[in-house]
């Protein structure tokens, strides 16, 4: 009996702490508001150049739904969403999949979430798909760029949304750049994380490259540093030893800058010219140390290629931001920024057709589906993959340093449609890339 | 009778007392029960070996192992967890066993790296690998049950129960077989291996044994990680941060009694959850100060504060 007395206190201990823990659980959502969790890089090398940025830009934005300040066309839509205040929950992206799907589950069962408007990395984005889906959370991804998400992992996306362009996208544009501005160029070769996005942005740039340069040889001596490590010495030796005059490559954050840094002491700006990708999150950062010359694109129409945007909604942001943050906003603000905007927007309008009254997930779902919004810097159109996929215009150029502005700016700028550099609906971006990109109007 | 002693009896009931709660569980409570499970199975690997002297900065290699073999089934069309979690235990124990020829030969130290240095081949391995979608690692879709095919809420009350099942069964196991002469040697190897071999037994095979079962426990961990979270990759499955989580959750839990592993991961489990949510930025601060807070005042693990309770009761046993 004196065993079965003692091992009872333990067992009436760890009933009572179940009973505390699931206690907790019910109070979250109490309140009539929208719980919107936003997922961003807060820690390690993805924070600093893209993370941060990319959580100012969105609180901005709900701070501004939730006051109801934001400028037209958003003017006159009330508070909140669909009248409901936004209670944000910013959290920490690193860590990898299994520790972000793991925290979706917590943040969905636990805290009460009622959308998630929020991943920068494809890794993430590609191991939270399936998890929404089958959670039926409904899950607006701004920023993550594997096409691969409605390409591969799910087809028939019900719950998930991604507001602006995939890899595909910046590949073509990037190739129809370089044909128009560097025709005669001996070859290129390319430094690209080994993982989902840089794996695609390879891919797709090279596809594109064969489509409309099929002359240009490509090197067999790609490099792939795996992501965050930091360290490039052995691939900036190999880059440098290369006969391709051109490198192409969609580092980003810290792994950029760590590249850019490495690369300007050993002189390799000076013997390459480099195109990036996703090279505008640190064009401020940077200051004159940004590789002046380099071609370089903001996966869209955003950060520094939106610098002279003249509209109510892009001004009042730059403004904002500038002020608050003593730099302008960068890509990653722009594109964060506009995810929360889908959902301001899909939850108004849904709202709206259904009579005024907040309106459920479905009808919040039903008014995103191939809806077209006005993002800060350009209009999206949700018109891909079931209208789950946005599409919207590209813009890549010269980086350069303007001396009387001080500061950088981008010259020889050149702007792509949206059904110019995305694959048309219904078709999967590889094999548009292989059958000669049909039916792109640009 | 001499089998059924207090642990066993608190075991049980722990046990009937979970399997019930199961069902009325908040959905997120069960997650972090499930992981702190998986995760409290591959620490009581750690245990044995920490019994024997000897502590392993490399377990993520079988947990990971075990994981992945458990997925990449997945990818072949294999889908049920019954097969899953034994091809994952089979897989870590096999590796173990052939590692266990090498490693039984080091101590402390050199143990201790030799292991991490061989997890980080798998890391390497995987991270390289396309195909296993290098640092994205792949999705593990939801699995049956020997032909029962749970939806929605289902799928974690039954996988819930079938790691509870397996896991007491194994803790149990490990227990009883802690108090035979082979298990009992542990300590004796930890003391004096000479004296050991004197008394005609070999200090290596009976490290190789228990080097063979924290290898099969951490496989089973990894295989049912994978199952519950759907997604394996490999900086949250083979590392060497997994491996520290791993040694900081035994540290926790301490060495003085089997159960005390799966609590050691439940408050392991609860700090991380809790430190996330409050401090987003700040959280691995929060789990660092934690374990220099056990080390400082509870050196000898959470169970402590269980013999302190008892202590007042009886005198130690020595």
């Amino acid at each position: 009996m004196k065993i079965l007395r003692k091992s009872g206190r333990a067992t009436l201990l760890a009933t009572g702490l179940a009973a505390a823990l699931g206690a907790t659980a019910g109070l979250a959502n109490a309140a009539e508001t929208v719980v919107m969790a936003v997922p961003t890089f807060l820690t390690g090398a993805g924070a600093p150049a893209f993370g941060v940025p990319a959580r100012n830009g969105a609180e901005i934005i709900i701070e501004a739904i939730n006051k109801g300040k934001l400028p037209a066309p958003y003017n006159n839509s009330g508070k909140g969403l669909a009248g409901r205040q936004i209670q944000a929950l910013i959290y920490d992206e690193s860590g990898g999949g299994v520790k972000q799907v793991a925290e979706f589950r917590n943040k969905v069962q636990k805290q009460g979430v009622d959308l998630f408007v929020g991943y920068i990395s494809s890794g993430t984005c590609a191991a939270i798909t399936p998890v929404a889906e089958e959670l039926k959370m409904l899950t607006i991804f701004p920023i993550c760029g594997t096409p691969r998400i409605f390409e591969e992992i799910d087809k028939n996306p019900k719950y998930v949304f991604r507001t602006m362009g995939h890899a595909t996208a910046d590949g073509v544009a990037e190739a129809m750049y370089v044909k128009a501005n560097m025709p005669d160029v001996k070859g290129y070769t390319g430094i690209n994380q080994n993982y989902a996005w840089g794996q695609d942005s390879w891919r797709d740039f090279d596809l594109a490259m064969k489509q409309l340069m099929p002359n240009v040889p490509v090197s067999e001596k790609t490099q792939w540093p795996k992501i965050f490590s930091g360290q490039y010495g052995a691939e900036i030796s190999a880059l440098m030893l290369s006969k391709e005059p051109l490198v192409h490559s969609s580092l980003w954050g810290g792994d950029l800058e760590a590249f850019i840094f490495q690369g300007s002491a050993r002189g390799l700006f000076r013997k390459k010219k480099l195109l990036f990708s996703v090279a505008d999150t640190s064009v401020y950062r940077l200051g004159k140390k940004a590789p002046a010359g380099a071609i370089l694109g903001a996966r869209g129409p955003y950060g520094i290629f939106a610098a002279n945007v003249d509209t109510p909604l892009n001004k009042w942001f730059r403004k904002v931001y500038s002020d608050r943050y003593s730099t302008p906003p960068v890509g990653g603000s722009y594109q964060a920024a506009q995810g929360v905007l889908a959902a301001k927007y899909a939850y108004d309008k849904a709202a709206s057709m259904n009579g005024g009254k907040f309106p459920s997930k479905d009808q919040v779902i039903a008014a995103l589906e191939g809806a077209t919004f006005q993002g800060i810097a350009a209009k999206v159109h949700m018109n891909r993959s079931n209208g789950h996929q946005a599409a919207t215009k590209h813009m890549i150029g010269v980086l350069a340093w303007d001396k009387e502005a001080g500061g950088p700016i981008m010259t020889k700028v050149q702007e792509f449609g949206p059904d110019c550099v995305m694959p048309p609906p219904g078709v999967n971006g590889t094999e548009w890339l292989k059958g000669g990109m049909k039916g792109a109007k640009c | 009778m001499r089998y059924i002693d207090k642990t066993v009896v608190g075991l049980t009931i722990a046990f009937l007392v979970l399997f019930i709660a199961d069902f009325f569980m908040a959905e997120w409570v069960r997650f972090i029960g499930l992981q702190s499970l998986a995760r409290g199975a591959v620490a009581l690997g750690l245990l044995v070996l920490w019994r024997t002297g000897l502590v392993s900065f490399g377990h993520a290699l079988y947990f990971g192992f075990g994981a992945y073999a458990a997925a990449m089934l997945t990818l072949i069309g294999y889908h049920d967890a019954f097969l899953l979690v034994f091809a994952g235990t089979l897989a870590a124990g096999v590796l173990a066993y052939l590692l266990g020829f090498l490693l039984r030969r080091y101590r402390a130290i050199f143990f201790a790296l030799l292991n991490m240095a061989f997890s980080m081949i798998l890391y390497g391995v995987i991270v390289k690998t396309e195909e296993l979608g290098s640092t994205d690692g792949f999705s593990v879709l939801t699995p049956t049950f020997l032909g029962y095919a749970p939806q929605g809420e289902a799928v974690q009350t039954t996988l819930f129960i079938f790691t509870l099942v397996f896991t007491y069964i194994i803790t149990v196991g490990v227990h009883l077989y802690m108090k035979t002469t082979l298990g009992g040697m542990s300590m004796a190897v930890r003391e004096n291996e000479i004296r050991v071999e004197y008394l005609g037994y070999s200090a290596e095979k009976v490290i190789h044994v228990k080097y063979v079962f924290s290898g099969l426990v951490a496989g089973f961990g990894g295989a049912i990680m994978a199952l519950a979270i759907g997604q394996v990759d490999p900086d949250s499955m083979a590392n060497w941060t997994v491996s520290g989580e791993f040694v900081f959750i035994t540290i926790l839990s301490g060495i003085g009694n089997v159960g005390a592993t799966y609590i050691g991961a439940l408050v392991f489990e609860l700090i991380r959850t809790y430190a996330f949510e409050y401090a987003p930025q700040f959280w691995q601060f929060i789990l660092g100060g934690s374990l220099l807070a056990i080390i400082m005042f509870l050196p000898d693990g959470i169970w402590s504060l269980f013999s302190r309770l008892r202590r007042s009761e009886k005198a130690p046993s020595p």
